[in-house]
């Protein structure tokens, strides 16, 4: 969804960041194995990295911020599996298996875990880009029921490309398995008055990476 | 840990999570989709190989070789991956450099995109509500509450990472240390320094004298 609790940009009322000393790289062992789960289904090819965002998007907003980090990531996973009609429902309240898997066209093996290799997100481009650095634009006013990385701080604002990225997956079409359709994707920033008002730090510059089909010329 | 482990009964003293997770890849691996022992493999890689030390050393290499910061700053990607010694690292990695005039922060509002490969997996402050929801609108105060306070007249330059670029702040080399070797250098970087929410180690620090 895209108005939904994680697009956070701009809100007031969470307290202070706290920072952890020493923090380690997991808090318990489960965390780990959330993760590693999560990179190995990922590699199966069944969804996106967009469908797996899209996935915790949609967890309720009160479970979303009552819950930990990693463990909205197996609540993530575990709406995706049900999903592709990997697991049952029924599985996943029974916590254990009651038939047979289904067969994967590809499955990360050990040696692959040892390569670890990194997705490429970057496509040949289909036409040109419509904008260059330098360019004054705004960005649009969207509100899709779906999902889309254009947060909301950022609609409606005018702002400058700085860079060109090349053309890139398009998150809002790949989190719905329509396709990677890619989009040029640009570095749009805006001063922090345009974001936030005339209150607002004039030292404060605020930067996304915005896909073209969120941009019109200014 | 392999599947086996997970066999003993334990239940009274796992949490709640535990055992959600341990079902979970109970049920995933019997049907044959996950291979515990490429698992454990994954955590192995994010609890040993990746971390910090490696962005540490892509940024005391800038310090130290004028060319390979220009080229880290054209196209980190590629300056990382072709630099001898150096792990590759992933793709769409951008270097920005903080000056006197500019500081450089790292954010992701809408989820936790933080360049891994370089860094590791993000702290929990960095994937949690405060620190998204306020970098972007309130970044001194936020800065403040890690201890960092710019000179006057510093502008802040917020990145919020909405797709799959991923961004390395490039600190400035602190002063006196004139002559130290890259690897002295690598010892100053920090991690929040690399992030945006934090600066290099002074040379007078002790871990720092205890690196050279």
């Amino acid at each position: 969804m895209t108005n939904s609790i994680h697009d956070m940009g701009g809100m007031h009322g969470f307290g202070p960041v706290v920072p952890e000393p020493d923090e380690p790289v997991f808090h318990a062992d489960w965390e780990g194995r959330v993760l590693a789960m999560l990179r190995a289904m990922g590699y199966t090819g069944l969804w996106t990295l967009d469908g797996f965002r899209s996935s915790l998007e949609n967890l309720p907003p009160l479970t979303y911020l009552s819950s930990s980090y990693f463990e909205r990531w197996c609540r993530g996973l575990e709406r995706l599996v049900v999903a592709h009609s990997l697991v049952g429902e029924d599985e996943i309240v029974a916590g254990r298996v009651l038939r047979p898997g289904i067969r994967l066209n590809r499955k990360l093996t050990l040696d692959d875990a040892k390569v670890m290799p990194w997705p490429k997100f970057d496509r040949p481009a289909l036409g040109p880009a419509r904008f260059k650095a330098g360019d004054p634009v705004r960005t649009r006013n969207i509100n899709p029921p779906t999902h889309t990385r254009l947060p909301r701080y950022a609609r409606g604002k005018l702002g400058t490309v700085e860079a060109v990225r090349g053309c890139h997956v398009f998150p809002d079409t790949a989190a719905l398995g329509a396709g990677e359709n890619p989009q040029w994707l640009y570095a749009v920033v805006f001063t922090g008055r345009e974001l936030w008002g005339e209150e607002a730090d004039p030292a404060i510059r605020v930067s996304i990476e915005a896909f073209e089909p969120y941009l019109s010329p200014a | 840990m392999p599947a086996d482990d997970h066999a003993h009964d334990h239940s009274s003293e796992l949490s709640e999570m535990q055992l959600r997770v341990k079902a979970l890849e109970t049920i995933l691996t019997e049907k044959g989709y996950v291979d515990p022992a490429a698992l454990d493999q994954i955590v192995e890689n994010f609890e040993t190989r990746i971390g910090p030390h490696i962005g540490a050393r892509i940024v005391a290499r800038a310090w130290v070789d004028p060319e390979f910061k220009r080229r880290l700053l054209a196209d980190a990607t590629d300056a990382a991956n072709s630099a001898a010694g150096l792990d590759p690292v992933s793709n769409h990695l951008i270097a920005v450099e903080n000056t006197p005039q500019t500081h450089n922060v790292v954010v992701c509002t809408l989820c936790s995109c933080y360049p891994a490969a370089v860094l590791g997996l993000p702290p929990v402050w960095y994937k949690s509500a405060p620190y998204r929801a306020r970098m972007v609108i309130d970044p001194k105060g936020v800065l403040a509450e890690f201890g960092v306070s710019l000179p006057p007249g510093t502008d802040i330059r917020i990145w919020d990472s909405t797709a799959e670029t991923r961004f390395l702040v490039v600190p400035m080399r602190p002063a006196g240390t004139e002559g130290w070797s890259e690897e002295a250098l690598a010892a100053l970087v920090t991690r929040d320094s690399m992030v945006g929410t934090g600066l290099p180690r002074s040379p007078e620090e002790p871990a720092a004298e205890a690196a050279r």
